[in-house]
């Protein structure tokens, strides 16, 4: 065993730290690993800007967004700039790439055009890990269908951390869609590995089956979750799961999952997470979201942070930083 | 033509049992099983003590890929009506039914609705005439159990089985895998179990209500087994089969999103695999089939639930389902049953077994070759087998269609 709970995982020397070419889910990652990564991400949080450390100048990063997104594509451009990337973005969402072969092929150009650093996300579970077994270079999933969201993970974790101290043994509530999240996946995997107790709460209709396999426990009565939380994290609701199909009514959803002020009353400490974008009035009141135990834009900002370490962290052995060639 | 006698073989017959001997050959058909007196001027073919069994009836393959059915053993196959265009013409039904002679006898199964819609009624009875041997309701189920009922009374009018696929397209809408920790891990739409056990029951008091012959090509839970045995006590008219995926693999085969492991009815857990295993070893399950559907990479090299569901299984179904023998769940006629004459019964054909006066539809076979499954070297028209890598023992020696070698 590598990693002890005694010595901080940044001790740990090479490339053996984290001997992992892609960064697709939290799923196969061991807790030091996890750990290093989030060491890794906490001495950029308080970096300076000047002098810009331009490690990763003269490589290029795609950023290949096979589905929308804003703030996950936007996190990662900034990420990769401010270490010096040439960062390119491709939007091929709604686009003509999205089906057959042309995923393959589109592996294959992205390849050919010789990225350093490789950045996907795709609306199908599996499909980085598919792109990433065509490709030389390192590829970080930023989200795959309803599979994963490792940097997500890493990053709430590291906003926990920072927040409380340690991970381990805080009581973590993750409430809303968990049937549809890939973000609540790479969440359940991160933070069981690093010892918290997880809950998962959703009305039934909305939660994976056997989920408890995961070594989490699952509530269907929010209010019985909340229970001595340290932590609440709060899912959003898509829009079209709203209307009878998975829930009856936002105001329903809102009734019996919405975080209000008087469910904040029964957890007066915990932290408030959400991934956003939120569903203000739905999921989480106004007052919450913005309330003084919100952890929510400070999510954000860990978001750059883990990001560029993940950049980092992967593209070093190709850079031939020592130990890790 | 002329008599050939196999000397020195260990026959299989599902009727006859299992002896040491030989089988005399006339005109095509079988004349003597056992002990043989070789005529003047027959042919002999040496055996050298190999089992010498009937050849396989693969029922509800969805391709003709005679390059795969050869080297899997197999002399007739059920043509599943999922062509395109569908089998729900007498015209396409007759040219699929010819195609094949002399070699490889398919024996279409006509879509029992229009284009497969599950809305109108096909043209059976010319299909009939045009040589089909069965209605399908092809790889999916008919919703609107009105339609249902209808197809299974005039399939009864018409004596021909109803070949159904039974999930409940209401619950299975959209879903890749079945609900459980391995599709809840990777994060892959699915649908629960019960999908199943709903529609067969469905089905089956249907077809007690009116009489038909069902064939439920895929029984794969425990949950519809059950009700398939009761059925079957109850003395409904229904036959069941299985194929080797749901017999050696659970869903945890989906890990790392194998696109190979896709199939439909989609890999179950492991309680409803062993239940695959004890139908078969109780008699419950009727046929064993490849549900042979090659696929190349443009449909499976794809995210998991975009890639199209299906394997390739007739080269592997002979060793699979011998693994069923070695490891002493059925013994050999049994297993013949399974994979030749029950599955000819559901058809209406006089075959599938080395009694006298039936084709000589006649597989050689070494039961103990080891071999490897490799996808990258089928001689079918695609590999796309879930079983990629594991090493089987069983190969098919030679193959007789009618007393004809198919070389």
């Amino acid at each position: 065993m590598i990693g002890s709970d005694h010595r901080p995982a940044s001790m740990i020397q090479g490339g053996a730290v984290f001997p992992h070419r892609h960064l697709l889910g939290i799923e196969g990652l061991q807790p030091h690993e996890i750990r290093f990564l989030l060491d890794e991400a906490e001495r950029w949080v308080d970096a300076p800007a000047s002098p810009p450390d331009r490690r990763l100048a003269g490589l290029t990063q795609i950023n290949a967004f096979f589905e929308n997104s804003t703030r996950t594509l936007l996190s990662f451009e900034i990420a990769g700039k401010r270490l010096g990337a040439d960062v390119v973005n491709m939007h091929a969402a709604q686009s003509s790439v999205k089906k057959g072969e042309t995923l393959i092929d589109t592996a294959q150009t992205l390849n050919a055009m010789r990225a350093d650093v490789l950045v996907i996300r795709h609306g199908s579970s599996g499909a980085v890990q598919l792109i990433a077994d065509k490709v030389d270079c390192p590829v970080l999933n930023a989200g795959d269908g309803r599979h994963e969201h490792p940097t997500q993970a890493l990053l709430d974790a590291l906003t926990i951390r920072r927040r409380l101290g340690s991970i381990a043994h805080k009581r973590v509530v993750i409430c809303g869609d968990l049937l549809h999240s890939r973000v609540a996946r790479s969440n359940i995997l991160a933070l069981t590995a690093l010892a918290a107790e997880v809950r998962v709460c959703a009305p039934s209709t909305l939660m994976p089956a056997q989920v408890e396999r995961m070594y989490v426990q699952p509530f269907t009565d929010f209010d019985a979750a909340l229970e001595g939380a340290d932590v609440v994290m709060m899912l959003r609701l898509q829009t079209e799961r709203m209307d009878g199909a998975y829930v009856p009514s936002p105001r329903e959803y809102r009734l019996r999952y919405g975080l209000t002020p008087e469910r904040l009353a029964r957890v007066p400490d915990a932290l408030i997470m959400h991934p956003g974008p939120m569903n203000r009035g739905v999921e989480i009141d106004s007052s919450v979201a913005d309330g003084p135990r919100s952890a929510i834009t400070e999510q954000v900002a860990m978001g750059v942070a883990v990001r560029m370490a993940c950049l980092d962290v992967l593209t070093r052995r190709a850079r031939g930083v020592e130990g890790w060639a | 033509m002329s008599a050939v006698a196999f000397l020195n073989a260990r026959l299989v017959c599902p009727v006859q049992g299992e002896r040491e001997g030989g089988l005399l050959v006339r005109d095509g058909a079988v004349e003597a099983f056992g002990t043989v007196a070789v005529p003047d001027g027959a042919a002999v073919v040496d055996c050298g003590g190999k089992h010498l069994a009937p050849g396989i009836v693969d029922l509800g393959v969805f391709a003709i890929d005679r390059a795969a059915f050869r080297a899997g053993g197999i002399v007739r196959v059920g043509l599943m009506p999922d062509q395109s265009p569908p089998l729900d013409d007498p015209g396409v039904v007759q040219r699929a039914s010819l195609i094949g002679k002399p070699d490889l006898w398919i024996h279409p199964i006509a879509a029992a609705t229009r284009g497969l819609k599950g809305e109108e009624l096909a043209e059976l009875a010319f299909c009939r005439s045009a040589g089909a041997k069965a209605a399908g309701t092809g790889a999916r189920w008919i919703a609107d159990s009105n339609v249902m009922r209808r197809v299974l009374l005039y399939a009864r009018d018409l004596d021909m089985a109803v070949v159904s696929h039974p999930e409940d397209g209401g619950l299975t809408a959209g879903a890749v895998a079945t609900e459980g920790e391995t599709a809840t891990r990777l994060g892959l739409p699915a649908a629960p179990a019960v999908a199943e056990a709903l529609a067969v029951a469905r089905d089956l008091l249907l077809a007690e209500e009116t009489g038909a012959r069902l064939h439920l090509r895929q029984v794969t839970t425990a949950a519809a087994f059950d009700l398939v045995r009761a059925a079957k006590r109850r003395g409904v008219r229904v036959t069941c089969g299985v194929g080797p995926a749901h017999l050696f693999l659970s869903d945890i085969a989906l890990s790392g999103f194998r696109s190979f492991a896709h199939l439909s009815p989609p890999l179950r857990d492991e309680a409803d695999r062993q239940a695959c295993l004890a139908a078969v070893a109780d008699g419950t399950v009727d046929v064993i089939h490849s549900g042979h559907q090659p696929k190349g990479p443009e449909a499976k090299r794809l995210p998991f639930a975009d890639s199209e569901a299906g394997a390739a299984g007739a080269e592997t179904l002979l060793a699979l389902a011998l693994a069923l023998w070695r490891d002493g769940r059925v013994t050999l006629p049994r297993l013949f049953a399974l994979l030749a004459s029950q599955p000819a019964r559901v058809l209406g054909l006089d075959a599938g077994t080395l009694e006298p006066g039936k084709p000589a539809d006649l597989l050689l076979f070494h039961a103990d070759a080891p071999w490897r499954v490799d996808a990258e070297v089928y001689a079918g028209m695609a590999g796309n087998t879930p079983f990629d890598g594991l090493p089987v023992q069983g190969r098919a020696l030679r193959l007789w269609k009618g007393g004809r070698e198919v070389i």
